[in-house]
């Protein structure tokens, strides 16, 4: 609102995050740095446990209180880490919301689904009763839940996952954030539903001119939806640029090798499923070196001495890996 | 929702049943005769077959035990075998006593166990957790009525605050009534209230991990503001369940507690009761206490409804 | 515990749990050892009182009546002159006793009937389940009136009402803990392997969940505990001369004004006893099965 369209709404800066895990504490991201203008929207990709969720939950600065946060979050230029809970929650549901993976649980089994969605609009505008219920009304329309008027105060368990999630997109969306965080939103629903739900959410987007963070595991959603990309494994951005760019030259074995794992129509029957050898390393004991030194297939001794740097392998298109040269010059994206 | 109502209702009248015929089978068919017992094994067998016909117990077992049933459904209860006045009587005039303990030590058990309860999940693993729930570990392995008679050595006998025991009655006004039943209440509620603030604990904390309290964060709800608005409402089904299933050990506990302290309450009248072999009165005073019982997890089952929206579906 | 150990292996992989590692884990574990040492303290005083009081718990000698604390009166004497610390001994083993017998009847009955209503499902198990809440509407004093009114009070009436009082508790536990047990994989692979119900329940069901109905019946005997010695308090359980804690807590309450440390001993006995119990109860839930353990 009051930023002008050159700056980032949100700008983080080296974040790293330590938790305490059942097994000891574990540095659960590093070096995590990006920006986003006004309208611009960003995907965050990988396997469970690389810390896209947890990058998220610091952004909404609702990670556990045994967290120990570092570098910087600035929403609008104003720094988020170390802000009291208090002012954060005059932040969250307001400038910066959030959409969770799982509709099913999301939603307070208690409470009508009107009050749940008048909630923020209740929290942050001060608006009275009756004009938060209007409000809601008109959301969960938007959202495209069907007789809204009429359903508003049926509770959750009366609705559909598909419709569900479209009442916490309305949630979201309630006080006009200007940054979205959707944490894998389609993941728990039907297939059919999922391309519905992504639309929706990406007309939104453009509407209200967010910005957007989309969390998933699947690239295909990421091509499609978002303008920029990271790559995220054990912590680490391994690989980040234009999706266009990503996708038609992928520089990172990992980003390779999460390619070629997807599944693909029209591959002749019986083609086995490429896989990646090894399992995601557990955040508690990360080796030294690449995170991704164990599973890859042209790793060499340097790549375990220390995390490599960020190579700039095209315009703002960035590969964590030393051995660039080698993974580049078999040509692997949306191009082969 | 009138469905589920009803089915509950039906479940509740065949319990009643049920806990009648096993009273009347236990107290009236199992003992023989009663005419007898009253009259002790030397009294003469023309005596006992004159009080026999006077009691009514000549009568077939069936016809006694409908007689019974017939007399519960229009207040009548017979006369007790040793004073010869109405039973429902006998039983209202302790009822004065006993329903105010009984209502007094669940208030104070839901208020301390509520707050220690939600006092420790907010603060879990915390000093304060840890004290409280220390406090409650020994509070659950207290005999309700040896903290009893420790609240009476302190309060009575070292103090001299309130008495050690008796009832002052309510035609005083409230106050000096509500003084008497303070110690007893407390007695009963505090060693409750233990099983019960662990029982919250667990539920909130339960609660608090499910996703809908980060939902709940992610509209900028505060930590307070999420707990009482979104949890406790949620944790409190597991603290109904439990709370109805107390109210059985908290009525059972009147009877130890109103002899502790000398109150001549429906527990009183059922010792005297069986000591005067009055059979009468000790089946209606127990019929009395396990209908309160089965009648307050009826309530409890019906609150769910109320509280948990996803009920009323699930059973219309 | 050789027994769940070697049936859980069926379904957990070997070496998650390696029995030497239990008694390692035990004595790190503060509330096991806190409730076992408890626990022993009172099991040792009622076995003690097998072979050796300080004083007779039965001669009356009323000269000696109401002592203060002293080297020969440990804990001084009661109205009739009997040593209090001998009685407490004695009242330990009959506390015991009720405990273990009551605990034992709901046990025997509670997971017979569970295990059937488990196995057998369907109307068998909705009966046992339906039976099992309407005896929740009989507390153990309850009971304890009924039977007393009737055949008298005494050692019996208590246990047996006691004993009631446990099954549905046990019926509760065992059915929902064996309906869990019937779900998994390994009972699926014995059922197509056309092992009967009964010999699935005896090889599979039961050693599985041993170790919730240890913990269970852990608590149970505290609880039963605390029902004996408000029986024996009314005069409805333990009959004098044996002596029993709940008993000397009535006996001390006539003497509250002049005596009021008769009232502390026994009563701390029984919190000593139910305290013990119920922490080694927590402690063997967060032992034996780390799933069950619960939030602290």
């Amino acid at each position: 609102m009051n930023s002008s369209t050159g700056t980032p709404v949100i700008e983080v800066r080296d974040l790293g995050i330590r938790l305490n895990t059942s097994r000891g504490p574990a540095q659960a991201v590093r070096g995590v740095s990006f920006a986003l203008k006004r309208g611009e929207t960003l995907g965050l990709v990988g396997e469970s446990g690389c810390g896209k969720s947890i990058t998220a939950l610091a952004l909404m600065g609702l990670l556990p209180d045994s967290a120990v946060v570092s570098g910087s979050i600035r929403l609008d230029g104003s720094e988020l880490i170390g802000l009291s809970d208090t002012s954060y929650c005059k932040l969250r549901g307001n400038r910066i919301s959030m959409i969770f993976q799982e509709p099913m649980t999301a939603l307070n089994p208690m409470h009508t689904i009107g009050r749940q969605v008048a909630e923020p609009l209740r929290r942050h505008t001060g608006c009275s009763t009756a004009e938060a219920r209007k409000q809601a009304i008109s959301l969960l329309d938007r959202v495209g839940l069907p007789d809204a008027a009429k359903r508003v105060d049926a509770y959750p368990h009366q609705f559909s996952g598909g419709q569900r999630q479209r009442i916490t997109i309305a949630m979201a969306l309630a006080c006009q954030p200007d940054v979205l965080i959707a944490d894998e939103p389609t993941t728990a629903l039907d297939v059919t539903i999922q391309g519905q739900i992504l639309d929706l959410i990406a007309d939104l987007v453009e509407e209200r001119g967010m910005s957007m963070i989309l969390i998933s595991h699947d690239l295909g959603v990421i091509a499609e939806n978002v303008q920029r990309m990271m790559v995220m494994y054990g912590g680490t951005v391994v690989e980040s640029g234009e999706t266009n760019a990503v996708f038609t030259r992928m520089g990172h074995p990992y980003t390779q090798g999460l390619f070629r794992a997807r599944p693909r129509l029209g591959a002749p029957k019986g083609t086995r499923l490429t896989t990646i050898a090894g399992t995601v390393p557990e955040l508690a004991d990360l080796p030294a070196g690449c995170t991704f030194a164990d599973r890859c297939g042209i790793v060499e001794p340097r790549c375990r001495a220390a995390l490599p740097a960020v190579v700039e392998v095209g315009r703002s298109h960035g590969v964590r890996c030393l051995r660039t040269d080698v993974s580049m010059t078999a040509p692997i994206g949306a191009g082969t | 929702m009138s469905v589920f109502v009803l089915r509950r209702i039906l479940t509740l009248v065949a319990t009643l049943f049920a806990a009648s015929l096993i009273i009347f089978l236990v107290l009236d068919a199992l003992p023989g005769n009663a005419a007898q017992m009253l009259m002790g094994a030397d009294a003469s067998p023309d005596a006992v077959r004159a009080l026999t016909v006077k009691l009514g117990l000549d009568q077939p077992l069936a016809y006694r035990y409908l007689l019974w049933i017939k007399g519960m459904a229009v207040g009548d209860l017979g006369n007790s075998y040793v004073y010869g006045t109405p039973v429902a009587g006998l039983i209202a005039e302790r009822l004065v006593l006993t329903i105010p303990l009984a209502i007094m030590s669940m208030l104070i058990t839901v208020v301390l166990a509520l707050s220690a309860g939600i006092y420790t999940a907010a603060n879990h693993n915390r000093i304060g957790d840890v004290g409280v729930m220390s406090l409650t570990q020994i509070g659950i392995a207290l005999p309700n009525f040896w903290f009893a008679i420790l609240l009476i050595l302190l309060f009575a006998v070292k103090l001299q605050w309130l008495s050690a025991g008796g009832f002052a009655g309510w035609d005083d006004g409230i106050w000096p009534g509500v003084k008497s039943l303070l110690l007893p209440a407390i007695s009963l509620a505090v060693v409750q209230a233990a099983i019960l603030a662990r029982v919250t604990r667990s539920a909130v904390l339960e609660v608090l991990r499910e996703d809908f309290v980060r939902t709940a964060r992610a509209k900028g709800l505060g930590k307070r503001e999420v707990l009482w608005r979104h949890v406790l409402r949620n944790a409190m089904i597991p603290v109904m369940t439990v709370m109805g299933l107390q109210f059985a050990n908290l009525l059972a506990g009147t009877i130890v507690i109103e002899n502790v302290f000398y109150l001549p309450g429906l527990g009183r009248l059922i010792f005297q009761s069986i000591a005067n072999r009055d059979l009468i009165v000790v089946r209606n005073c127990v019929m009395l206490l396990a209908a309160m019982v089965v009648i307050v997890n009826f309530v409890v089952d019906v609150l769910y409804a109320f509280i948990d929206p996803r009920i009323k579906v699930a059973n219309l | 515990m050789s027994a769940p150990l070697t049936a859980t292996a069926s379904a957990i992989p070997p070496g998650t749990r390696p029995a030497t590692g239990f008694w390692r884990r035990a004595l790190r574990h503060r509330s096991f050892v806190l409730g076992a040492a408890l626990s022993l303290l009172v099991l040792g005083a009622a076995l003690l009182s097998l072979i050796w009081t300080p004083w007779s718990a039965y001669d009356i000698d009323v000269a000696a009546k109401l002592h203060p604390p002293s080297a020969a009166h440990w804990l001084g004497t009661d109205v009739l002159g009997r040593d209090i610390a001998s009685l407490l001994l004695v009242g330990a083993r009959s506390t015991i006793m009720v405990g273990v017998i009551a605990v034992g009847i709901g046990l025997t009955f509670g997971v017979c009937l569970g295990l059937i209503a488990a196995a057998r499902k369907g109307r068998t198990e909705e009966l046992i389940m339906r039976m099992s809440d309407f005896t929740f509407a009989f507390p153990a004093v309850l009971s304890a009136i009924m039977l007393a009114a009737v055949v008298g009070p005494g050692m019996v009436t208590s246990i047996t009402a006691i004993g009631i009082f446990q099954i549905p508790i046990f019926v509760r536990v065992t059915r929902g803990s064996a309906n869990a047990v019937w779900a998994r994989e390994f009972v699926l692979a014995a059922r197509a392997a056309g092992k009967g119900k009964l010999r699935i329940t005896i090889e599979h069901v039961l050693p599985n969940i041993l170790s919730i109905l240890i913990v269970q019946a852990t608590i149970q005997f505290a609880l039963a505990i605390l029902a004996e010695a408000a029986l024996s308090y009314l005069g409805l359980g333990t009959q004098p001369p044996q002596p029993s804690w709940g008993r000397m807590l009535n006996d001390a309450q006539t003497l509250l004004f002049q005596s009021p440390m008769l009232a502390v001993y026994p009563g701390a006995a029984i919190a000593i006893a139910v305290l013990g119990l119920n922490l080694l109860g927590d402690g063997l839930r967060d032992l034996l099965d780390p799933r069950l353990a619960r939030e602290r």
